[in-house]
């Protein structure tokens, strides 16, 4: 786990680039105080995710080791750090923002792109057909109708952006 | 009073109870509920790949609501409570925002202009119905012990929601639950960890499980519950919770009308219990009981 990140591997102007994203506009006014890392709900089941040590590696330029590291996709976004930051750095947002910005250099877990594609053929997260509408029926509810045209032209929309900055 | 009810993705398939209860319990309070065939994702899913296309979605939604003619609109899901909240936050006070989205927006044949109030249907409740429940409580339900579980985003970030109630220990629950006479066990939750499945299961039961975990220890007989994503980790994983951390918790999880419900003498076959995964033997033998 341990690697000493040499100035070659840096990219220096990675968190002018964070700044450009929203949410990820008030990185530098980070301190390190700890407080994001001490409140964090995940931290306590899960060394492996630290908000500071992101923080910091995006400050410092890791820009490889921060876009390509499983544990940006952790935050639960559970606000808690962003209420608690001193500086007001509105973590959650930030790491909103590195998530976007790894989603624009090609990197999409699984499971964000099942959700994606789900978003884009149901209009929801999960199907509406006849056998949820059957199961509904049964407990007194109306039936639903799938709106799938709304959002997939919201995704279509911002696919067509990537291909732009790309 | 009429309001709007924003369905979402989970709650119309895997929360049906909670809505079967909420919309039994709106009868009781005579509260019209007018729904709209157009809505759909309210976007927060999308947030993680794209910040604009989940604010893009939400303000679709929301122009949908005011073109029904919907100035109260209700939601069900902590997440679409929040997405929904800070689309319009956004919206309202940012020149930027509506500068960037407003012509994306027109390209989806919609406008928005701001008239659409946002509020969890706890919060609703907690607002506007708190004098009407108390004078309909039928049922005391002091042989119960229940825990209240909020969730974040109902107050978090409290930025949007223009700090109603207390970011990190929320009182809506516990004053909601006081009135139908139920002894309330409550501390400060801990997030579900609901956000997390999708990336690395394991750690997202084990975030459920700090919480099993505390609650079992505090006894209560049920934890109740705002939202159909911490009911996921609750009570659709607790099995697998259990076993990952070698525990047995056997802890009936319930969403907030299912229990305003009984309080107000609604036979429990109208509240969707029908459908709650954990066994409620002991729940039921203690209210019957007393």
């Amino acid at each position: 786990m341990e690697k000493t990140l040499t100035e070659k591997e840096l990219d220096l102007k990675f968190k002018y680039r964070i700044m450009q994203e929203e949410g990820g506009e008030r990185i530098v006014r980070c301190f390190s105080c700890n407080t994001c890392t001490l409140s964090c709900p995940v931290r306590l089941v899960d060394e492996e995710f630290n908000p500071r040590r992101i923080i910091r590696l995006a400050l410092l330029g890791a820009k490889e080791e921060v876009l390509h590291s499983p544990f940006i996709w952790l935050c639960s976004a559970c606000y808690l750090c962003s209420e608690r930051c001193p500086q007001d750095v509105k973590i959650t947002d930030l790491m909103t923002a590195l998530r976007n910005i790894a989603v624009k250099e090609g990197i999409m877990p699984p499971s964000l792109q099942a959700q994606l594609d789900l978003l884009q053929q149901h209009g929801r997260l999960y199907e509406i057909g006849e056998f949820e509408n059957k199961k509904r029926a049964r407990q007194s509810l109306p039936s639903l109708e799938e709106k799938r045209e709304l959002s997939a032209q919201a995704i279509e929309l911002f696919k067509a952006n990537l291909k732009v900055e790309r | 009073m009429k309001i709007g009810l924003f369905l979402g993705c989970t709650v119309p398939v895997r929360a049906m109870n909670y809505e079967q209860a909420f919309r039994r319990l709106a009868t009781e309070l005579e509260i019209e509920i007018v729904d709209v065939p157009d809505f759909f994702c309210c976007g927060f899913p999308a947030k993680s790949i794209n910040e604009e296309t989940a604010l893009l979605m939400a303000l679709t939604n929301l122009a949908i609501a005011e073109k029904n003619g919907i100035l109260d609109l209700i939601t069900l899901c902590n997440a679409c409570t929040e997405n929904l909240t800070e689309a319009h936050y956004r919206w309202q006070s940012k020149a930027e925002i509506r500068e960037k989205l407003q012509p994306l927006l027109s390209h989806l044949g919609h406008a928005y202009s701001g008239s659409v109030r946002v509020r969890h249907g706890a919060r609703f409740l907690f607002e506007e119905f708190q004098d009407a429940l108390a004078q309909k409580i039928k049922r005391d339900l002091k042989a119960l012990k229940l825990y209240p579980y909020t969730g974040c985003h109902y107050t978090r970030p409290s930025e949007i929601y223009s700090g109603f109630d207390s970011p990190e220990a929320p009182n809506t629950l516990v004053e909601l639950l006081k009135l139908t006479g139920a002894q309330v066990v409550s501390d400060t939750n801990s997030c579900c960890g609901g956000a997390v499945l999708g990336f690395k299961e394991e750690t997202s039961l084990k975030m459920a499980g700090t919480t099993l975990k505390k609650v079992k220890g505090l006894g209560a007989d049920a934890m109740v519950l705002i939202c159909p994503f911490c009911d996921i980790m609750f009570e659709q994983n607790q099995k697998k919770v259990e076993k990952l951390l070698g525990e047995t918790y056997e802890l009936p999880v319930i969403y907030l009308p299912q229990v305003l419900g009984l309080a107000l003498g609604i036979p429990r076959e109208e509240l969707g219990f029908n459908l709650n995964r954990i066994k409620m033997d002991g729940f039921w033998s203690k209210l019957e009981g007393s």
